[in-house]
């Protein structure tokens, strides 16, 4: 009955036909299903607040946020890591996991000594154990400064 | 409008191209659900291209920084879990397709002559998906990738005379390291990527080229015919938004997960298992005896498989047309033995 | 007959090359000889008598033997003399086998002189002897008494190897059973009064471990509290130093703590009351508190400050247990629900490390000090459930907008069969 030059023209103008609400309808869905696939991979290409999986570097501390001769413990991977700034103002960088049991380490002002709580274990400001149980050095990292961020780097 | 087309049709020739799109027609009779599955596997390699390239942004394939750019997609990245996910469950449902598609067309006989190449083609892209599963597993570097890739390639490695070179190029070096890992990353992104737009290209052409097949069970009877486009176009799309929908539902309702990082000095997990898709050939090398006669039954049963693996290139060179009877009866039995073979193995390797 | 010869052999320089070659092998021999000739180990080696022979035997293995020293350095005598009375002659020296009460002396010959033992070793100490004698092992010997431990009880004789090579009796790992060869001898310790379960009790203790099963050479055995050369029990007022030799927090802790002066008055040992001297065990938070099993009501009774201070330190450290295991608890159901929460899960380490810092704050008995600790490591817990929290939130956020976009999604397949419908019946209609 109907032809293809019968096709919606004529009719449209009285009121809208099945056929133009059916494709109205497809038309506006197809958009909003394309936006939403659209969306998560457009913010999924956005950087994220930290930019990267930080195994190999980080930011340990800000310059202004450790004094001289003073210690911060910092995430560093999956371990932690201890970033001493010594009295001669230098900046240095250790595992912060005991070589002895796996406790935490800490920085000692009064010695001026990295030192372990958990059975008195002591280590120099080159990481070498130098008294009681810990049978290794600590590892040591790198460290840059780069502006105001303090930089630990695996070495 | 008219004046884009007109356009773009004196530079790109668009109107011829339409013209022959528009000719394409589909046969319609009581087999033609499966003309679905080839259609399904393109649209789920084309969802594995695109959340491949996304990952792409934020993977880093070396050993030191694999896993930790994994877990950094699935933690920190915007809809990272939902890329990440539908990328793993995109690649299992697409060789389910896969495989339905390869054993629709075998039943069907849509090998027979004019469309020996195009079978070949399908052939090889096989292979190729198989090599896509194999490398991208080893990539979030995980306890059960290495390992997984560690007996896999010592069971390549295993075949007389090529097999240790086959496993040192594999591995890039004797073990599995971080080498590994980049040789395989750039198979995944690069070799396979290339290989499979040349070849799927043939395929989807000579398809378009040879038009749909009939099975021989309805030759010479009068079958209806569908327009391509834009009626099974449609229908196509309708099974592609709904896999869309499956996807969406399998990210987030089954998240892949991370597992723990890999580490070459730990032993093996307890009753590891390769994918489900190598299962039945793993579960048949456990079964097979150490010795058969005077060889290794491991080794038996590798040669075995390949042997099968060059035989499904030949097949429609053996079996030409629904003429012989017997040789009918045969491939169909072939078939179905296949088919159950590898259903059983599966069940068989999961249960134990 | 052919004769292979070497191309650099001729007929000019052959013979020269040969004999100097056999010369030089004489004198190797000869000068390995000359360090060790000693008529003493040759004759006693041969000797049938065991206890005659098995000296010479050992000596392979003694490190005095391996500095190039032999019999004669510590018997006296004349090596070089092979008649046993030109050997064993006293005008040459021979000074025979020492008495038991000489012992320490015979040793003291060398090992007291540094002048001596500079040539040998410049690190080692030279006062054993003396340390030894303040010893009750000592002091006994020099009274008379010769059922006591002398030099050669500990190091042995004649074989005696470097303290650290793994075979010598007073290695690490066998310092204790090399005590216990007498002091679990109940028979020899009966007439001395001293009880002899002590090794059965380190055997069992959580530093035996250490040593015996995590080879960890660091944690102390018998001499590392009572002293090796000056072996003593330390007195009940300073066995806080000893052990805080290694447990410096705990013992710097425990001095400045009201219990330091409690337990000088009532002649308590330190450590020892709560922790035991030799069965050590791994501490458990029982042993604080005022419940069933506490050691602090041993003392404290129902109100008193330190029955109050006991049941607030316990009951603060059950509450970090709590929410660690309560934040642990929520961490994992996330996890295992598919979500990824390593990182929260690594954070959370900080809260149990808080909790074995506070152990060890329970030393100084002040809840206030302890308070300091357990504040920081709830709140850092807390952290951690409240992530687990989020997890478990995000993780229903994502399961609503999947059901959200699975009906857009349902919605748009519907259309689109709808059009097919629509197309395919207008298709028909024009055929």
């Amino acid at each position: 009955m109907f032809s293809d030059k019968d096709s919606g023209s004529e009719i449209a103008g009285s009121h809208p036909t099945r056929r133009s609400f059916l494709d109205y309808l497809l038309g506006t869905s197809a958009v909003a299903t394309f936006a939403a696939i659209v969306y998560p991979i457009f913010r999924f290409m956005q950087p994220p607040q930290i930019v990267e999986s930080g195994e190999n570097s980080v930011v340990a501390a800000k310059l202004s946020e450790i004094p001289a001769n003073a210690g911060k413990i910092f995430k560093f991977g999956n371990k932690p890591g201890i970033l001493v700034h010594t009295a001669g103002g230098e900046f240095k960088a250790f595992s912060a996991v005991c070589t002895h049991l796996e406790c935490i380490v800490q920085y000692r002002p009064e010695t001026k000594q990295i030192w372990c709580a958990c059975h008195n274990g002591q280590y120099n400001l080159s990481g070498q154990n130098i008294g009681g149980p810990p049978p290794r050095p600590l590892e040591e990292f790198k460290v840059n400064t780069r502006g105001d961020d303090v930089v630990v780097t695996r070495s | 409008m008219q004046s884009i087309k007109d356009w773009a049709d004196d530079r790109l020739a668009i109107s011829s191209l339409a013209k022959l799109v528009k000719k394409k027609e589909v046969p319609i009779h009581r087999h033609a659900i499966w003309y679905y599955f080839g259609g399904m596997t393109l649209f789920l390699f084309t969802v594995q291209v695109v959340t491949g390239i996304l990952l792409l942004l934020y993977y880093r394939p070396s050993s030191e920084n694999a896993f930790e750019s994994v877990q950094f997609i699935m933690t920190e990245v915007k809809f990272g879990w939902l890329i990440r996910s539908i990328h793993s469950w995109s690649a299992n449902l697409m060789i389910a397709t896969l495989f339905v598609h390869m054993f629709s067309v075998f039943f069907l006989r849509a090998y027979y002559p004019p469309r020996e190449i195009t079978w070949v083609s399908g052939v090889v892209l096989l292979f190729i998906v198989i090599c896509f599963g194999f490398s991208g597993y080893l990539l979030p570097w995980n306890k059960l990738a290495f390992f997984a890739t560690k007996v896999g390639t010592e069971i390549a490695g295993v075949v007389p005379v090529v097999g240790h070179p086959i496993l040192r190029f594999l591995r890039g070096g004797d073990d599995v390291t971080g080498a590994t890992l980049t040789r395989f990353y750039g198979f995944h992104v690069a070799v396979l990527p290339a290989t499979a737009t040349v070849f799927i290209g043939l395929h989807v052409m000579l398809v378009q080229l040879h038009g749909m097949s009939v099975p021989p069970s309805l030759s010479g009877q009068p079958v209806k015919k569908m327009k391509f486009v834009p009626n099974f176009l449609l229908r196509d799309l309708i099974g592609w938004i709904l896999a869309i929908g499956v996807l969406a539902a399998l990210a987030a309702l089954f998240p892949w997960e991370l597992g723990e990082k890999a580490d070459a000095f730990a032993p093996a997990p307890e009753g590891i298992k390769p994918e489900w898709y190598f299962l039945f050939m793993f579960q048949t090398l456990k079964l097979l005896p150490a010795k058969i006669w005077k060889f290794d039954g491991e080794v038996l049963g590798i040669l075995a498989f390949n042997a099968v693996a060059l035989l499904l290139f030949v097949v429609p060179f053996v079996d030409r047309s629904s003429e012989n009877h017997r040789r009918w009866m045969v491939f169909n039995l072939l078939g179905v033995v296949a088919l159950l073979y590898i259903v059983v193995m599966t069940i068989v390797g999961y249960v134990t | 007959m052919t004769w292979f010869r070497p191309s650099w052999s001729n007929r000019r320089g052959t013979l020269p090359r040969l004999l100097f070659l056999l010369i030089a092998v004489l004198a190797l021999f000869t000068v390995a000889e000359a360090q060790k000739k000693s008529s003493c180990i040759e004759c006693h080696r041969r000797l049938d008598d065991p206890r005659l022979s098995t000296p010479a035997k050992l000596f392979a293995n003694d490190i005095h033997g391996s500095r190039g020293l032999s019999c004669n350095d510590c018997h006296g005598g004349d090596p070089n003399d092979d008649s046993k009375e030109g050997a064993k002659d006293p005008r040459k020296g021979y000074l025979g086998k020492p008495k038991k009460l000489d012992i320490p002396a015979y040793c003291g010959k060398c090992h007291s002189d540094a002048n001596l033992m500079k040539r040998f070793n410049p690190s080692l100490r030279v006062d054993q002897e003396r340390e030894y004698y303040t010893s009750v092992h000592g002091k006994l010997l020099k009274a008379g008494e010769e059922r006591v431990a002398t030099c050669i009880s500990c190091h042995s004789v004649h074989g005696i190897r470097a303290v650290n090579d793994p075979l010598s009796t007073v290695y690490p790992l066998n310092v204790a059973q090399t005590c216990a060869g007498c002091h679990a001898n109940a028979d020899l310790m009966r007439s001395f009064g001293i009880p002899t379960d002590q090794f059965e009790k380190y055997k069992s203790s959580v530093h035996a471990q250490a040593l015996n099963q995590k080879q960890d050479l660091s944690a102390p055995t018998c001499n590392d509290c009572h002293g090796n050369h000056g072996a003593t029990p330390p007195g009940i007022a300073s066995v806080a130093n000893v052990c805080g030799q290694c447990h410096a927090r705990q013992a710097e802790l425990f001095q400045t703590s009201p219990h330091k002066a409690a337990f000088d008055q009532k002649q308590l040992a330190e450590c020892v009351t709560c922790h035991s001297n030799h069965a050590i065990a791994k501490p458990s938070d029982q042993l604080i508190g005022t419940e069933q099993g506490a050691l602090c009501t041993e003392c404290h009774h129902t109100g008193d400050k330190g029955f109050i201070a006991a049941g607030v330190m316990r009951s603060r450290i059950n509450d970090l247990i709590a929410s660690i295991d309560k934040s642990t608890s929520i961490l994992n159901r996330a996890e295992r629900a598919g979500m990824e929460v390593s990182k929260p899960k690594f954070e959370l380490k900080n809260a149990t490390d808080a909790l074995t810092h506070a152990r060890v704050m329970i030393h100084s008995s002040s809840p206030g000090e302890v308070e300091k600790i357990i504040g920081p490591g709830l709140e850092v817990s807390s952290k951690g459930y409240q992530a687990g929290l989020d997890a478990l939130a995000e993780r229903r956020f994502r399961r609503a907008g999947l059901a959200v976009s699975l009906v857009f999604i349902l919605f748009l397949a519907l259309l689109v069969y709808f059009k097919i419908r629509q197309i395919e019946s207008r298709q028909s209609a024009t055929e």
